[in-house]
């Protein structure tokens, strides 16, 4: 039950609380250049979305198998050249960067063969876009999260299983996707509008992109109530104690982790 | 290669013709999100100077070997190596930054502005020239982040590079510091930019 209220955290909070662009600031170039039509957005949208999860696979395998301290396969090849506790403690974590972005372009490379292999129509629609994801930062920044969410946390108990990183990547995606559809649905009608010669093109979608980001910090504290909800829900039997008033999920989500020292 | 802008032009053009950030709209990922403080964006802005001159210098040394279909690849793996460097120094040396900055310097691996220059200068031209592109780049981006991270420095908090400058009763415009106060200075300081272009040329 716990886990699958975490599913679920994570889900939407990948989705619509953290949107990869609208709060996280990545994948902006596609989200700028490619907005201008809602078929085109919505196949780049995809197209990310399909990309973002392979390489999520890939890149928790990775850590996991290889890059953590006492990772398995490493430690089993290690095993060959020194001792049992010297190869446990091989950290190749230094290493992750370049594996990733390796990853990154390998599957963005063999995604692009078979599918235009196996499915034309499919390729037709968004193989063109594909070739582009490779630089796409939503891309590595879900590998660089799923990463900290691995290895960077204290307790081993607490480290991401792959269901948890597939959750964050996929959904990640399907944010990015609803952020570029719901772009290209207002540019489409900006086309109408008398827009200020020097604010044409890039600017009017950043100033618009604000917006939306603003309107998307409506959903900031969703994840606390779903989370108390849900909580209270499973243990109300055991635990009936009330959510606590103190928590005010607003304020601690809109003063953001960076910013608070400036603000307290 | 008589066609080539030389060294002197490719280190000019970089800082206000050719700006990377305001005139080609490469890199915004990081013009957007390290902006809120002058001192993050200053950082961030070194570390794009570092990883962008060591790439460029070394595509540029071995542009005579690089494969068309391959130099993507080679291009991405050289910035990530030097991008590793930057990161394991700041977290080693300005630890907090570091943590401020989190996944913002490994994302410079990605970075449009540091493949756009090996692929237009370093695999074409000599070092010297290279260098000094990446040099007058990286120049240009700083400057963009300098600007974009003073306005919502001043406006959201008050302050300027850690100083007081607008009085305490000063309300603070928090949206400023807030991811939607990035996109609407980003955006407005570009109308900015396009107007005085344009005002310039008519």
């Amino acid at each position: 039950m716990n886990y699958l209220i975490d599913i679920m955290l994570i889900a939407v909070s990948a989705a619509l609380i953290n949107n990869f662009v609208l709060y996280y600031f990545v994948g902006i170039c596609p989200f700028i250049g490619v907005s201008r039509q809602i078929d085109m957005a919505v196949g780049m949208g995809l197209a990310v979305t399909f990309v973002i999860s392979i390489a999520a696979f890939l890149s928790w395998t990775m850590t996991t198998m290889v890059l953590i301290p006492a990772a398995p396969l490493t430690a089993w090849i290690g095993g060959f050249f020194m001792s049992p506790e010297a190869a446990a403690k091989i950290d190749l974590t230094i290493l992750s960067y370049i594996v990733y972005i390796f990853a990154i372009s390998a599957s963005v490379q063999f995604v692009e063969m078979y599918v235009r292999r196996f499915f034309p129509a499919l390729y037709k629609s968004f193989g063109v876009f594909l070739p582009l994801i490779t630089t796409n930062c939503a891309i590595l920044f879900a590998c660089l999260t799923i990463m900290s969410n691995v290895s960077g946390v204290d307790n081993p108990a607490d480290a991401w299983d792959l269901g948890r990183s597939l959750t964050l990547a996929f959904f990640g995606g399907i944010g990015f996707t609803i952020a570029i559809v719901i772009m290209a649905g207002i540019r489409e009608e900006l086309d109408f509008c008398d827009i200020p010669p020097a604010l044409r093109g890039a600017a009017i979608t950043l100033i618009v992109a604000g917006i939306l980001s603003m309107a998307f910090m409506g959903f900031t504290g969703v994840d606390t109530g779903l989370k108390n909800a849900l909580k209270s829900d499973s243990a109300a039997q055991i635990d009936p104690k009330p959510i606590p008033k103190d928590e005010s999920p607003l304020t601690s989500v809109i003063i953001g982790e960076t910013d608070k020292k400036e603000w307290s | 290669m008589a066609d080539q802008p030389t060294a002197f032009e490719r280190f000019t053009q970089g800082i206000l013709p050719e700006n990377p950030v305001y005139r080609q709209l490469l890199g915004l990922c990081p013009v957007l999100a390290v902006t809120n403080s002058v001192q993050g964006a200053m950082t961030m802005a070194g570390a794009v100077l570092f990883v962008l001159l060591c790439a460029n210098v070394i595509i540029s040394l071995i542009r005579d070997l690089l494969k068309p279909h391959l130099r993507i690849v080679i291009f991405t793996l050289t910035i990530a190596t030097f991008v590793t460097i930057v990161d394991r120094f700041l977290a080693a040396y300005m630890y907090q930054m570091s943590k401020n900055l989190g996944p913002y310097i490994p994302l410079i691996i990605v970075n449009c502005i540091i493949i756009c220059r090996c692929e237009v200068c370093a695999s074409k031209q000599s070092v010297f020239t290279a260098a000094s592109d990446a040099v007058g780049q990286s120049l240009g981006f700083a400057l963009a982040l300098a600007s974009i991270a003073s306005v919502r420095e001043i406006l959201g908090t008050g302050m300027f590079f850690g100083f007081r400058v607008l009085p305490e009763m000063w309300p603070d415009w928090v949206i400023m510091v807030l991811p939607p106060g990035a996109f609407l200075t980003f955006g407005l300081l570009l109308g900015a930019v396009n107007w005085v272009a344009a005002r310039k040329k008519g």
